[in-house]
């Protein structure tokens, strides 16, 4: 059994699909960051068989958590303060995507137009679907997932 | 701040009526605009072939008394030395008063209107959006069938890549009580994000295959060609391109009001026997763009004629 420390501020991400903590670690920029991070990949879990962690130890209010909402619905955010867990967190999809996907369109003018960001907007929030910016194409989690893959 | 017309949805329901209302006094009163735009320029920027919509922008630039220049082929501007659509927005920006755009790429226009400081104009790009053609044919149905509700559509022909009919669905959503038709081979159905839009806004719409079964039930038909430039596959072109074509024996089915649009150019879905039918709306059609595309610049650049 791996024994990883508890932090004493911070937050972690638990129930994170085995395999995608890397990926998270990057689109928060926590390689950006100068506080102790914690990567538990293929940990056992009742539920998910297998799973991913991220702890992090620094203020939570400090990133933008939303785009997790995006990238793997299924991802629980714990509060921690004094060693303990004092919020479970619930994030909501963001209005807007920046420089998280890009468009796989090959008549979008972001195929060949360089320096564009890649804006996509959130079109239905139900359906978790983004479309966009520029073209229009949608993007929901299994076209993401396909992507990603 | 600038205003463009990037999408058909960039105008309010209410600043269509009044640009409608300003095309309708044009059409009528041409005299009074003839010098509208005198000393103003237009930048027409056409990175792929276009007749009908580079000269009826030009036309209403020139109908205002204004003077254009542009270039009709990517070959023969600086995007064949490799600059960017933003460069080249940036620069125009210095030599005009206005420019339209079109483009191959999806979404071309948009960064246009980002990076330019003069009004931009979308009038095509790729097969996503094309708002003054939906502006004409939204002005051509209010003069024709006297408003823009209460009526049933049908869109027939390439409905998949084709940008005149997304952007003529997108807009008409707006208005009430219209039922929609839409009638294409099953490869080149409606996009989903579209029929999506209109279950969520409660309106009512069908989709079929065959023309003859459903063109008795129409006040208006839009008609449109299968486009070459859109399909990666030639065999896909050649098995689609006359799947539906509108002839005499046809027409004669609908109803004695029902009004023929196509945005143009036609190549086999319409035959010539039915341009003399009172009905075949689609040369009318032409002559309402040069109106609502005057009523538009006027419009875009603040000029109010008294």
């Amino acid at each position: 059994m791996l024994n990883v420390g508890k932090i004493e501020e911070g937050f972690v991400l638990d129930h994170i699909k085995a395999g995608k903590a890397m990926l998270i670690y990057h689109y928060l920029h926590l390689d950006k960051l100068d506080c102790p991070v914690a990567i538990i990949k293929n940990a056992r879990s009742e539920v998910m068989g297998k799973k991913d962690i991220l702890k992090v130890e620094c203020d939570i209010n400090t990133l933008n958590l939303d785009v997790l909402a995006f990238i793997d619905r299924t991802i629980t955010i714990n509060v921690i303060k004094a060693g303990e867990i004092v919020e479970k967190k619930q994030v909501k999809l963001p209005q807007e995507l920046r420089g998280i996907i890009h468009c796989h369109n090959p008549r979008c003018i972001t195929s060949i137009e360089q320096g564009l960001p890649h804006i996509f907007y959130l079109a239905d929030d139900k359906k978790r679907i983004y479309r966009c910016r520029f073209c229009d194409e949608k993007y929901d989690s299994a076209r993401v997932a396909e992507i990603w893959k | 701040m600038k205003r463009d017309l990037i999408t058909p949805l960039d105008f309010s329901v209410e600043e269509l009526d009044r640009l409608f209302d300003l095309a309708d006094d044009i059409r009528l009163r041409p005299d009074k605009y003839a010098h509208a735009c005198a000393g103003k320029k237009m930048a027409t920027c056409f990175y792929e072939p276009s007749t009908r919509t580079r000269l009826s922008h030009e036309a209403a630039m020139l109908n205002l008394g204004g003077q254009v220049m542009g270039f009709s082929d990517a070959g023969s501007s600086s995007a064949a030395k490799g600059e960017s659509v933003a460069d080249t927005a940036r620069v125009i920006s210095c030599f005009a008063d206005i420019m339209v755009i079109r483009h191959p790429k999806e979404g071309a226009a948009a960064v246009a209107s980002h990076f330019a400081t003069i009004p931009v104009i979308n009038a095509g790009d790729g097969g996503h959006q094309h708002p003054t053609q939906t502006l004409t044919d939204l002005l051509t149905i209010r003069n024709l069938k006297g408003s823009l509700s209460g009526f049933t559509i049908g869109l027939c022909g390439d409905l998949m890549f084709g940008r005149t009919v997304h952007s003529l669905i997108n807009a008409l959503m707006r208005y009430p009580d219209i039922h929609f038709v839409f009638i294409s081979p099953p490869e080149l159905k409606v996009p989903d994000y579209i029929t999506d839009a209109l279950v969520e806004r409660g309106i009512t719409y069908e989709e079929c295959v065959s023309l003859d079964d459903t063109i008795s039930k129409l006040d208006l038909l839009y008609m449109t060609r299968v486009q070459k430039e859109r399909f990666f596959n030639e065999e896909d072109y050649v098995r689609l391109k006359d799947f539906y074509v509108l002839d005499k024996s046809r027409l004669d089915m609908a109803k004695p009001d029902m009004y023929v649009l196509h945005p143009l150019p036609r190549v086999n879905e319409i035959s010539v026997d039915v341009d003399d039918d009172r009905r075949a709306a689609y040369f009318p059609q032409v002559q309402f763009g040069v109106y609502v595309r005057m009523a538009l610049v006027l419009t875009l650049l603040n000029i109010t004629v008294e």
